[in-house]
């Protein structure tokens, strides 16, 4: 027995560092992060940086000096990016377990993703505000405000896919489900909850249009001006995670999930390369929108496309 | 929220600004009450200096005092010191060259300014498409002056290096590929719905406004004003070119823009026919043997990218200035903050600060007066201006006297 429990304790161990946890999400979301400014650099008719740049940067901002500002309140304001990796980390396994069809005690429960998708979006704002820095208290009241705004979409599109899935909660048994009757966004419902969601992670990715909390010809950096070295860093690495995570779970969501299975691999890579391609490209054709213009567009046009999206859902399509 | 004002500070270092630069907004949330700018950053003495030196010197001094506008100071410095000598028998090939730089310099400045604008609504795409469209115009510049800034073209009585008519057939090859370009970077920006939502109706400066802080160029152009020296007191070639002076009703952000983008079109127009006229010329003389320059008192103009630089030169007869004062549009154009950016949002006024063009290099003069030995500092900017106000003030009420 104890023998088996030891097993069962280091399998989730490598699960939880090496794969698909920290150590996967980190290279993966830092090549995803290389493709999204290589794909922006040549859209800007720059060469761009190479294949390692976004490790260069972690290793330069982990031999740099961290500086905490007098009066911020250190606990909290070094506290916040150790948080954020965490937590981005575990929604990334969490999402990958069942996405990538590995076998496991959990299925894939969207409420616990949902909560853990948040967490770095309200740990960057306890952190700005701990700052003590005017710039980053901007900062943190824009985030707040695009958090209330994108969170409802989020989960009214989430709430129109559980319905078309039998009213399961479990993020395998929607993958489960589009394997029998055909991918989410080959519907009405799907595609425009597909709309809805990549909108809503732009601005979890807090990328152009939807970037006002970091503004930086307005507020510098905004929420992250006070940070550097190693926390900064930390951050970064969140940022890239997160750029693998969030639209990993759109795939699982929308387009069926993974398959590493023969030539299904090609196609699993595609899926990822394309979801990253119109994040680029959203985020290389739009000027930064105003904080006022982004809430009304959540939560007048998204929630709206969102609710469709459910109508359309309860009746089938 | 408490009630207490905030401080947002953009300065002195800032990626808003290319230039140290101090704006303070008093916020309350995302609400900009009022702002308070401290210059003083960039003071380098300039009309001083220049009043040691000679009239060739003086010119390449002047060319210094701003990286992006290095051919307007001279421009206006020699046209003053002209006036001054009253020295008219300029060769019409010097004129037509004169020209020629002004104008390819408006467009390498406009296109600069609608880059850096595109940055700072965090369009990053208009900014690095705008600065790429710009190097064939940098490149006609280092073709032409053999620098792609500071151009060491003008002397007093001409200009110093001739645009060699074997090479006029090149720039109008560059200027003819340059066109699309621009049309296409004008469509870009004038026809999309989400840069019309972040520049229409904000920052907007009425036609009171524009005459109450005497702004100058394209903010007041946008608003309606067709003030542009070139029209009203023509210099150089001006007169011999046909073009158009373009304005704007809106006064807002976006008609700062418009007008820039479409003077930009007028530009090349201006360009192509002064080659032309060069082309007609052949190969004449491009300057006046000039033995010295007569003592006297002379003002020069020239319409900057940015409006009006104005030059007051005094001579005596030697070959360096008596007095030298500079003024540049900046300095009429910043004040307008005043109007435009009060009650707007942070993200507003960063971008309103940045639609006039601010030149801050250009702008700084005498700002504090500070005793040597303690540091103490006696005199502050506004107390000079305190002072200066005073000063003009009774020279008022003593020409009054006279009139009497």
């Amino acid at each position: 027995m104890g023998g088996d429990h030891k097993v069962k304790m280091a399998k989730v161990l490598f699960q939880f560092l090496i794969f698909p946890g920290f150590l996967f999400l980190s290279v993966v979301g830092g090549i995803l992060s290389w493709v999204d400014r290589k794909l922006t650099a040549r859209v800007h008719f720059r060469k761009g940086p190479p294949l390692l740049q976004p490790f260069y940067d972690l290793i330069k901002l982990s031999v740099k000096e961290t500086t905490v500002p007098e009066n911020a309140s250190a606990r909290v304001f070094l506290a916040t990016p150790i948080l954020a990796l965490t937590a981005s980390v575990i929604s990334g396994i969490l999402i990958l377990l069942p996405a990538l069809n590995i076998s496991s005690g959990f299925r894939g429960d969207l409420l616990v993703i949902i909560y853990l998708l948040a967490v770095p979006a309200v740990t960057t704002i306890i952190g700005a505000l701990a700052s003590g820095n005017p710039l980053s208290a901007v900062g943190a009241s824009r985030e707040i405000k695009l958090l209330i705004s994108y969170e409802l979409p989020f989960l009214l599109t989430i709430l129109a896919l559980v319905i078309r899935s039998d009213m399961s909660i479990s993020l395998s048994d929607l993958i489960a489900k589009q394997a029998v009757s055909g991918v989410f966004i080959g519907s009405f419902s799907g595609a425009l909850g597909f709309i809805v969601i990549m909108m809503v992670i732009q601005a979890k990715l807090s990328l152009v249009p939807f970037d006002m909390a970091e503004a930086e010809t307005e507020i510098i950096a905004g929420v992250i001006t006070e940070y550097s070295g190693i926390p900064l860093g930390l951050i970064k690495l969140t940022r890239f995670i997160l750029l693998f995570v969030l639209p990993s779970f759109v795939i699982s969501l929308f387009l069926g999930g993974f398959d590493f299975t023969g030539w299904n691999i090609l196609g699993s890579i595609l899926k990822i390369v394309l979801i990253i391609l119109l994040i680029t490209l959203v985020r290389n054709t739009n000027p930064r929108v105003k904080i006022k213009a982004a809430m009304k567009f959540f939560f007048i046009w998204m929630n709206l496309f969102a609710l469709l999206s459910i109508i359309l859902a309860i009746m089938g399509y | 929220m408490s009630n207490k004002e905030v401080v947002v500070p953009i300065g002195p270092y800032h990626p808003l600004q290319e230039e140290p630069e101090f704006f303070k907004l008093y916020c309350d949330g995302e609400v900009v009450k009022r702002v308070v700018w401290e210059a003083g950053y960039n003071h380098r003495g300039h009309e001083k200096i220049s009043e040691g030196k000679s009239f060739d010197q003086s010119l390449f001094l002047v060319e210094r005092i701003c990286g992006i506008c290095s051919c307007s100071h001279p421009f206006a410095m020699v046209n003053a010191v002209e006036d001054a000598g009253n020295i008219t028998n300029i060769p019409v090939r010097a004129k037509y060259i004169r020209t020629i730089l002004g104008e390819l310099e408006r467009i390498h400045s406009h296109l600069l300014w609608v880059g850096l604008a595109g940055h700072f609504i965090g369009y990053n795409t208009v900014f690095m498409w705008a600065w790429k469209y710009r190097e064939p115009i940098l490149d006609i510049f280092e073709m032409t002056c053999g620098n792609r800034n500071h151009y060491g073209m003008f002397k007093v009585g001409g200009v110093r290096r001739d645009i060699e008519n074997d090479d006029i057939p090149e720039i109008l090859k560059v200027l003819d590929k340059l066109k699309p370009k621009l049309n296409l970077l004008i469509g870009a920006v004038m026809d999309d719905p989400v840069i019309h939502s972040r520049t229409k109706g904000i920052g907007i400066l009425t036609k009171e406004d524009i005459r109450e802080f005497h702004a100058l160029g394209p903010t007041a152009r946008a608003s309606g004003i067709p003030i542009d020296v070139r029209k009203d007191d023509p210099y150089a070639a001006y007169n011999m070119v046909k073009w158009k002076v373009i304005t704007a009703e809106e006064g807002d952000v976006f008609a700062k823009a418009a007008v820039r983008l479409l003077e930009m079109i007028e530009s090349v127009s201006i360009i192509e026919q002064c080659l032309n006229g060069l082309q007609k010329t052949k190969n004449g003389p491009i300057d006046i043997k000039l033995k010295e320059v007569p003592a006297g008192e002379g003002v020069g103009h020239h319409e900057a990218p940015r409006g009006e630089v104005f030059h007051f030169v005094k001579t005596n007869g030697t070959n360096s200035p008596e007095r030298h004062k500079i003024r540049a549009p900046s300095l009429m154009n910043i004040p307008t903050f005043r109007r435009s950016c009060t009650n707007q949002t942070i993200s507003d006024v960063a971008l309103i600060l940045a639609a006039v063009d601010p030149c801050y290099c250009c702008t700084e003069r005498l700002l504090s007066v500070y005793d040597w030995e303690s540091g103490k500092r006696e005199w502050t900017f506004n107390d000079l201006v305190k002072l200066s106000h005073e000063k003009t003030r009774k020279i008022m009420k003593r020409l009054k006297k006279q009139d009497v």
